[in-house]
């Protein structure tokens, strides 16, 4: 006759290691904690090492049958696609707000006129263009590995696209707003540049989500398509920022306006930082990871 | 609670969290006793003394490892030996010329030059965090370093109407006093000699010196807004071709303003290190 095995888990806190829950034959004895909703619980072997995933079986795990969990609290958590819709919505209102020139920006005798430039007419369907597409890649396209974030997240990343937005919007729907030094032919190759890059980022977004199942949070390497704007996936490991820094160089471009390099330099360095950290973990995680791509741009980055 | 469940064990029910997988026991296991091993896990880092000593190639990183830090300390005591003497420099000259003089009229023109060399070579000291030398954020050190470098280069340096204004005068001896003990604290440190009132000075002198010496930055800066609204300068209008300006005179406000929540967050990290140096207190760290 074989014994039985029972297993006993014991969930201390990760930094009082207080004994927060203890399961006996897998019976849960006490658990009188029920502001830490599942979403802000993070499990772990170690108190500082990375968080259990929700998929992972107890039985797999490296432990005897005594185990030892590690209990963080996250903090208040929001989902993604909340985060996103928040975060997007803002810069396109705003925007348009400078463009239609509401009152108490600029000057009284400026209130809801147009400027004459056609150039920034042709910004302001750009930007819109931009916002209204990453609305609908949120609402449509993205799948998301997490659920949630930290709740702080949704402010440092409002006033970073809201601010961006209010201060780029300000210069180029100004009365006094400069056009480029080069013309026509300036604006023409800029705008060309834009569309590129943003039908190259919906390419990458659409190619990317057919990647992975609906429902599924498995990781496969991405591979070019019979798309040509997906090509760039032999190599780059993450396209999609690659065409968003061209899409802000076109609109720099088109406009001619200091904050909005300044806002694409920013952009890529933190596109840069993500796309490092995915390069490695796709490196980490496949064996035979096509050794010809770089991170964000072909053999420089 | 959201994903959980509940499952049927021979004890009773028991709710399961989502994910984890309950193992029905056999059925006729009723009568015989639960087997309660424990396999540890070996704890992260106890392997090391069972383990065999290393290859070849371990020992030569180890090796590359002892003479980067032999090299990096023999850089930081050499920096921190120079920044001292330059710091104790400023402080005699600076006491020379008031003692000459009388007054403190022409003082800061008088150490301006040294001034700016040994406050703006402090910026190695980013660089030092940076690559990992000196166990500091990099980020704190590099708002005191560009505080510092403003005041100097933005402020005192350009505008000359405010040299001869007598907050001049009360953050430079606040910046000297606070330099000098800092950098032969960090000297007697490195050379494993630290005589306790140094450490005492330290911890100790920053309680009254930093508010003294935000009290100066901030009345010159004062000092300097009518000046700048009137010259325009570092200032740019539109319309131009960049299509963007900038104000300096709104942008010296802003940072008057930044002292309000940057200044505490300094001053309570120098506290909490005061706790855990002098005191030997234990704090625990709340999470980034």
């Amino acid at each position: 006759r074989s014994p039985v095995v029972f297993f006993e888990v014991e969930i201390l806190d990760a930094k009082t290691k207080d004994k927060l829950c203890f399961l006996d034959k897998v019976r849960v004895n006490l658990f009188p904690y029920p502001q830490w909703y599942p979403a802000r619980q993070s499990i772990r072997l170690d108190p500082k090492g990375k968080s259990l995933k929700d998929e992972d079986v107890l039985q797999h795990l490296p432990v005897g049958t005594t185990a030892t969990f590690y209990f963080r609290d996250l903090g208040s958590q929001i989902s993604w696609v909340t985060v996103f819709l928040t975060e997007y919505t803002g810069p396109l209102v705003i925007y348009l707000m400078f463009y239609f020139r509401v009152p108490f920006i600029y000057a009284p005798k400026y209130d809801f006129t147009t400027s004459k430039h056609w150039v920034v007419h042709l910004a302001c369907m750009c930007h819109s263009f931009h916002y209204m597409k990453r609305l609908l890649e949120t609402l449509f396209v993205h799948r998301f590995s997490h659920g949630t974030m930290p709740l702080r997240n949704i402010f440092k990343n409002c006033t970073y696209y809201w601010g961006f937005a209010a201060w780029m919007a300000y210069y180029i729907n100004h009365p006094l707003y400069t056009p480029p030094i080069y013309g026509e032919q300036q604006i023409r190759l800029a705008l060309i540049l834009f569309l590129f890059c943003q039908i190259g980022n919906f390419s990458i977004h659409i190619a990317l989500r057919n990647l992975r199942p609906p429902g599924s949070k498995t990781r496969k390497i991405p591979y070019p398509t019979k798309n040509p704007f997906t090509w760039i996936f032999l190599l780059v490991s993450c396209p999609n920022y690659t065409y968003e820094l061209g899409s802000w160089l076109g609109f720099t471009l088109m406009t001619q306006c200091l904050p909005v390099a300044f806002f694409t330099l920013v952009g890529f360095i933190q596109m840069t930082v993500w796309a490092k950290g995915k390069h490695r973990s796709y490196l980490k995680e496949f064996r035979d990871y096509p050794p010809l791509r770089s991170p964000i741009l072909p053999f420089i980055l | 609670m959201d994903g959980w469940s509940w499952a049927a064990l021979p004890a009773g029910l028991a709710l399961v969290p989502p994910g984890w997988k309950v193992s029905p026991p056999p059925l006729n296991s009723t009568s015989l006793p639960a087997v309660r091993g424990r396999l540890c896990r070996p704890a992260p880092g106890t392997m090391a003394s069972t383990e065999e000593e290393g290859t070849a190639e371990e020992k030569e990183n180890n090796n590359k490892k002892r003479t980067k830090s032999a090299l990096a300390t023999a850089w930081l005591t050499f920096y921190n030996i120079a920044m001292t003497a330059g710091w104790l420099v400023l402080a005699i000259a600076m006491m020379r010329f008031y003692i000459q003089k009388g007054t403190h009229k022409g003082l800061y023109r008088s150490i301006a030059r040294t001034l700016k060399f040994f406050q703006t070579f402090a910026l190695v000291e980013v660089v030092h965090c940076a690559i990992g030398i000196v166990r500091t954020s990099v980020i704190v050190t590099g708002v005191q370093v560009c505080s510092r470098i403003f005041m100097v280069w933005f402020i005192t340096n350009s505008i000359r109407q405010i040299q001869n204004e007598e907050s001049v005068i009360l953050f430079l001896v606040v910046w000297t006093v606070t330099e000098i003990t800092r950098y032969s604290y960090y000297t007697f440190n490195l050379l494993h000699h630290l005589p306790y009132f140094i450490k005492w000075a330290r911890y100790n002198l920053f309680i009254v010196l930093y508010p003294l010496g935000v009290i100066g930055e901030l009345l010159t800066i004062y000092a300097a807004l009518p000046v700048v609204r009137r010259s325009g300068m570092f200032s740019m209008r539109l319309p131009n071709k960049y299509n963007v300006s900038f104000d300096y005179y709104y942008c010296l406000i802003i940072v008057m303003l930044s002292y309000i929540p940057l200044f505490p967050q300094l001053y309570f990290h120098m506290l909490r290190q005061r706790r855990r140096m002098l005191l030997g207190e234990v704090i625990v760290e709340k999470d980034e």
